[in-house]
């Protein structure tokens, strides 16, 4: 089904010289987008990132980046009208 | 419940909980304290025995929590240690929702708790598989879906959602059925405001019911973009039976607001779907929300100048 959002969008990157290729990341992506095989980490499918940042959040090794946050029309109209911070401009907690 | 009538208020006491007879060695599953989840979960695992631990997301799901941080590393780490975890089980895993993952970093967990982190199945109905295989799930269980019966589920909630604005917009037409050169009567400004309203209501229909349905099958990327185009059919749909007899310049005005309105309640399923980022909704409303705003008021000024001169 070509359920598939815009095109060339998508904030995903990826420092392949930090990589531990432990496989995190694929394993918690839920769209396929990456994949490590004998040439390391790629991206499989950048247009079909969500930027759900569930790979980002979990790389050990911090190989992985994506401005995280949910593709949400009425969270962005939320955000425009209020000024405190919400889903889609939280810092990433880190403890 | 699904179609938020106190949904906010439907949510399960934080916690572990104990499904059947566990033991020290018994699988340790985390969720959030949505009851509808909570008791998903407990059906498709009765029968089992194992340990439940509910974090606080205050009765929102796991993906949403997990997106706004309440299901999150810190809500894990601190429960896990609230319900001193690592006195009731021996071993040291836990298996979180995949779902969960854009909120957990499974790495942090183990170094302040000692507890190792396994992301499941998506779906619940996957669990009773991935326990009995020994945590492990296929591909095929990690992707997500966006089928036809996951849309139906969820357009109600947007019908729901639009109901106060509606009330405005049905209300405007009936003053504006008042404000014609014929004689004033209940009768008549009803009967005036009857087919505007039913027009609206169908573009309502169309944007948040119609178009998510048929998603994959509208051409464009944009929700917005699917919503219009079915929009400018229901558009052309009423031009040709309840506004057969309009003005041009209402025919006009009917054109320009009805794609508009349906392109909005469309627009506005992006938050219910599966593969919309960010970046992508923001793009999309950059463009969107200028477009539709221009094309109301341009058809709401061809309304007025159309009734008046």
């Amino acid at each position: 089904m070509g359920l598939q959002y815009l095109r060339d969008v998508v904030t995903l990157e990826l420092d392949r010289d930090k990589c531990t290729l432990c496989g995190m990341c694929t394993n918690v992506c839920v769209h396929g987008v990456l994949a490590v095989d004998d040439n390391g980490i790629h991206i499989l499918e950048r247009d079909a990132c969500m930027e759900c940042g569930a790979c980002a959040m979990n790389c050990p090794a911090e190989a992985v980046t994506v401005r995280a946050g949910v593709g949400c029309a009425w969270a962005i109209f939320r955000d425009w009208f209020r000024k405190q911070p919400t889903a889609n401009n939280r810092q990433q907690v880190v403890i | 419940m699904r179609w938020g009538i106190r949904r906010m208020h439907y949510s399960v006491p934080a916690g572990l909980y104990a499904i059947g007879q566990p033991t020290h060695e018994s699988p340790v599953l985390v969720t959030a304290n949505y009851k509808l989840s909570f008791d998903l979960l407990r059906r498709e695992l009765s029968g089992k025995d194992l340990w439940l631990l509910v974090l606080e997301t205050f009765g929102i799901n796991v993906w949403c929590a997990a997106g706004k941080g309440t299901f999150g590393t810190a809500e894990l780490v601190s429960r896990i240690q609230k319900v001193e975890l690592d006195k009731v089980v021996n071993h040291r895993t836990i298996v979180l929702p995949q779902l969960g993952a854009s909120g957990v970093a499974a790495h942090r967990v183990r170094k302040a708790t000692g507890f190792r982190v396994k992301y499941g199945p998506i779906r619940a109905c996957d669990l009773p598989l991935f326990l009995k295989n020994g945590l492990k799930t296929s591909e095929e269980n990690r992707r997500i879906k966006f089928t036809f019966r996951d849309r139906l589920v969820l357009t109600p909630m947007e019908l729901v959602g639009a109901w106060k604005i509606s009330l405005v917009v049905l209300l405007l037409l009936f003053i504006l059925g008042g404000l014609s050169e014929q004689e004033f009567s209940l009768q008549g400004v009803l009967s005036r405001s009857l087919s505007p309203g039913l027009i609206y209501l169908g573009a309502l229909l169309v944007g948040s019911f119609i178009t998510p349905i048929l998603l994959p099958w509208i051409p464009g990327r944009a929700f917005s973009l699917k919503g219009a185009q079915l929009g400018l059919l229901w558009a052309f749909a009423a031009s040709i039976t309840l506004a057969s007899a309009w003005s041009v310049g209402s025919i006009i005005a009917l054109f320009l607001i009805v794609p508009a309105i349906a392109a909005y309640f469309a627009m506005n399923f992006t938050g219910c779907s599966t593969f919309t980022s960010l970046s992508g909704v923001q793009k999309e409303m950059r463009i969107a929300v200028p477009v539709i705003i221009l094309s109301i008021v341009t058809g709401g000024v061809t309304l007025v100048l159309g009734k008046f001169l």
